[in-house]
């Protein structure tokens, strides 16, 4: 993790911490459980775990307002959860029930709420990005001043299509945040095999593209990022890219052989950098919350979390009709 | 020795242009690269220079002529103490000055796949035009009308595409739009199909309905995991939340002399996918009334224009309010003794055919799908079910064609009907050639689909 911190660190008060704190944790509660369903047969194909990389979004949604748009890969059940997605519809979506936010036609990679302005989960590698330059494309063609938050990983990074796009956002100062989202690996392919230009941001200044590398493990640094993209891009200074340095510490997808990297590398990102864990410090050594007031959050969210995954077993499977519904409007 | 500057042949499908202004006059000395004329083709007006140095003996076309067929003689070049008596008769020779991106010596009317003439479509009934007047128009001012209707009725249409603004369209088709909408709605992006493609179908999703208009279907292959799997799944993919309204038009298929990568129709292709719609227009009629439909609907919608017809002229109703509905086939012309089914271009190959068969006896029924998805398979099967014998026409490559897929419909559908197997005319089962004499030979033409015709009459 070579990503600098910013200079000066917001104060972040003991509400905004506390909120952190849960949103963080509900992300990785939710993605505890998708693990176990899946486990259980419940989840069926290909399913993304966030866990370890829950600084990013959570920390960006509080930089972002009402009527900002966000996309994003496959891996996007955390970006669901943290733009206020209902847990309930996000877990029945992944076990296949009519209940999920795509009725259960969707699944873990492609899910969608117009209503909170999440415009998927999109299965195709880098796909997303100029879907996202699209959305604010259209948000400046309408004369309005909300961003597009367009999340990608390192392995989205080597795709063209980025390159295309960062090409069009800035030659049409598109209101679009390239979030690239660095865990490090592409699959199991480590940034080190696939690029000898290892930081990701620099590359958009071949467009001249403003961007800096973020500590992603850090939600303060992420929210700090966040306001200050989403600053120029509301002010109509172009595009902006932020590249989050995080990790995931589940596999790529659940069938993951795990040979790539260490279990002593995970286990040290775990230990030293894990992001609920530094707000928690935070949060404790600061006198913000007592060890009781943070249990008493954990058990909310896990009571939340058993919620939505009974939800998902009680949610019907999808009705028949519903093979031929929603191909065309 | 005197020399013929003949008329050139400016662009692939160019069969004749207007002589817009002569730079030189009648005994001015030319250079070799010296501009003497502006020529205006259906695609752009382009500047014409003399390949020889010599004198200008004579103009033989007035300025502002329109119409001057390609390697018709325009002027003589005589050579210093020469007169024009001392020209060569006209005669038929090799082009003496051709633009430099223009290929020497090829007369372009050789290099056409045989069209049926304008006036062979002009007076066909066109079964469900509505009752009005009409106007004469070509394809391409059909696309033109429908789409600037269309951005004066929602300012959420907008065009974006190579070269459509400050170019004034590869062929011509948004010209004068950007006058009229401005650089906001007429967009010209880089040569970049994957990413505007994209940025396209996200900007629909935003509110606004695009129309991506493609410089050919063949670029659209870089595209095409957006048309796809962007565009046209995310209606169901998001269980009806949203959906993609927008259109992907541009020429599809083998304008001429343009080889493998630049020649390929798509139509079955996109018609495979459901979550698309897919319209293919023969007339100007369709091009109008179909492409207000797709910028109408609240699907994706791939439009698939023909270069050659573009110049082509056909009645179109002057009703601002005309629109072709998806999934209504139009009978062409009526017949007896067999069905012949195609779309776009492939109409007039069919009513060439048509008009041939009449003289031997056989009166076939034309009928023009418009669109292939939907298709109409009700018009084909009460068509097959008066015929009794069906001949589909297409250009396309034969495995898994549209004609495959009608084939298997009306053996399910009308089995007991047929008195013939059903015959699929497409393009041949390879890369288009660029040898004038070969392209001729993979393209569909009026005398296989006779042929077939006659074959499935037992004649």
């Amino acid at each position: 993790m070579a990503a600098k911190k910013p200079a000066e660190r917001p104060n972040a008060s003991k509400d905004e911490l506390l909120k952190y704190y849960r949103e963080m944790l509900l992300i990785r509660r939710f993605e505890e459980k998708a693990g176990q369903l899946y486990g259980m047969g419940l989840i069926g194909g290909f399913c993304h775990l966030y866990i370890g990389q829950e600084a990013v979004v959570v920390g960006l949604e509080a930089a972002a307002k009402e009527g900002d748009k966000r996309v994003t890969s496959y891996r996007d059940h955390g970006h669901m959860l943290a733009c206020g997605m209902d847990p309930k519809g996000v877990m029945a979506e992944l076990t296949g029930r009519i209940g999920g936010y795509s009725k259960g036609k969707g699944g873990s990679m492609h899910m969608f709420s117009k209503e909170k302005h999440f415009y998927g989960g999109h299965g195709i590698v880098g796909a997303q990005v100029p879907l996202g330059a699209g959305l604010a494309f259209a948000d400046k063609y309408l004369g309005n001043d909300n961003v597009t938050f367009t999340y990608f990983g390192d392995g989205a990074a080597n795709q063209g299509q980025v390159y295309e796009t960062y090409n069009m956002a800035q030659l049409w100062n598109l209101p679009v945040i390239f979030v690239i989202e660095n865990n490090g690996y592409a699959m199991g392919t480590s940034v080190k095999r696939s690029t000898k230009s290892p930081s990701l941001w620099e590359r958009g200044a071949a467009y001249g593209i403003k961007g800096e590398a973020v500590d992603g493990m850090d939600v303060l640094a992420v929210k700090a990022a966040g306001e200050k993209a989403v600053a120029a891009c509301r002010a109509g200074e172009g595009p902006y890219i932020l590249e989050m340095m995080t990790y995931r510490y589940r596999g790529h997808s659940m069938s993951d052989p795990a040979k790539y990297r260490t279990r002593e590398e995970v286990e040290k990102m775990r230990s030293e950098k894990d992001a609920i864990e530094h707000v928690r410090d935070l949060l404790l050594q600061g006198g913000l919350a007592t060890d009781d007031d943070l249990k008493a959050i954990d058990k909310e969210i896990k009571a939340q979390v058993n919620e939505s995954a009974e939800f998902s077993k009680d949610s019907p499977e999808p009705p028949v009709e519903e093979l031929w519904t929603d191909i065309y409007a | 020795m005197a020399t013929e500057v003949l008329m050139p042949a400016l662009s692939p499908t160019m069969e004749e242009g207007t002589l817009a202004k002569w730079l030189v006059k009648e005994g001015d000395a030319v250079k070799a690269g010296q501009i003497l004329a502006e020529i205006e083709t259906d695609k752009a007006t382009m500047e014409f220079e003399a390949v020889d140095e010599g004198i200008i003996g004579k103009l033989l076309i007035a300025e502002g002529t329109a119409g001057v067929k390609v390697n018709t003689p325009i002027a003589v070049l005589v050579e210093d103490g020469e007169t024009v008596s001392d020209a060569p008769a006209p005669k038929a020779v090799a082009a003496a000055a051709v633009a430099a991106e223009a290929p020497a010596s090829v007369p372009a009317q050789a290099a056409a796949p045989a069209p049926a003439p304008a006036t062979v479509a002009k007076g066909w009934p066109h079964a469900d035009l509505p009752e009005g007047p009409t106007k004469t128009m070509t394809v391409r001012e059909a696309l033109r009308e429908a789409m600037a209707e269309e951005m004066r009725a929602d300012p959420n249409v907008f065009l974006m595409g190579e070269e459509v603004g400050e170019y004034q369209g590869a062929y011509k088709i948004s010209q004068g739009l950007l006058d009229e909408f401005g650089a906001k709605r007429v967009v010209d992006t880089p040569i970049t199909e994957h990413g505007f493609a994209g940025i396209a179908v996200g900007a629909s999703w935003g509110g606004l309905r695009p129309i991506v208009e493609f410089m050919t279907f063949n670029f659209a292959m870089q595209a095409i995991d957006h048309i796809i799997n962007s565009a046209a799944k995310t209606l169901y993919m998001s269980g009806g939340q949203m959906g993609s309204p927008m259109v992907f038009r541009g020429p599809n298929g083998a304008a001429a002399r343009v080889g493998a990568q630049h020649s390929q129709d798509y139509a079955a292709w996109y018609a495979a996918i459901p979550g698309l719609k897919v319209c293919m227009p023969y007339s100007a009629a369709d091009a109008k009334g179909l492409l207000k439909s797709a910028i109408r609907d609240p699907n994706p919608v791939i439009f698939l224009e023909n270069e050659i017809l573009y110049g082509r002229s056909f009645d179109v109703p002057t009703d601002p309010d005309f629109t072709i509905p998806f999934g209504k086939a139009s009978i062409m012309r009526e017949g007896s003794d067999v069905t012949i089914v195609s779309f776009g271009i492939g109409v007039a190959h069919a009513l060439a055919a048509a008009a041939d068969l009449e003289k031997d006896g056989i009166s076939a029924e034309v009928v023009n799908l418009r669109t292939l998805r939907p298709i109409d398979y009700d018009t084909v099967l009460a068509s097959v079910q008066k015929t009794n014998r069906c001949v589909t026409v297409e250009e396309g490559f034969p495995v898994g064609s549209i004609g495959d897929h009608l084939a298997s419909t009306i053996m399910q559908r009308a089995f007991d009907y047929l008195d013939a197997p059903v015959v699929t005319c497409t393009g041949k089962d390879v890369p288009m050639p660029y040898a004038a004499n070969l392209e001729k030979f993979a393209l569909i033409t009026p005398a296989e689909i006779a042929a077939a015709v006659k074959s499935v009459c037992y004649r």
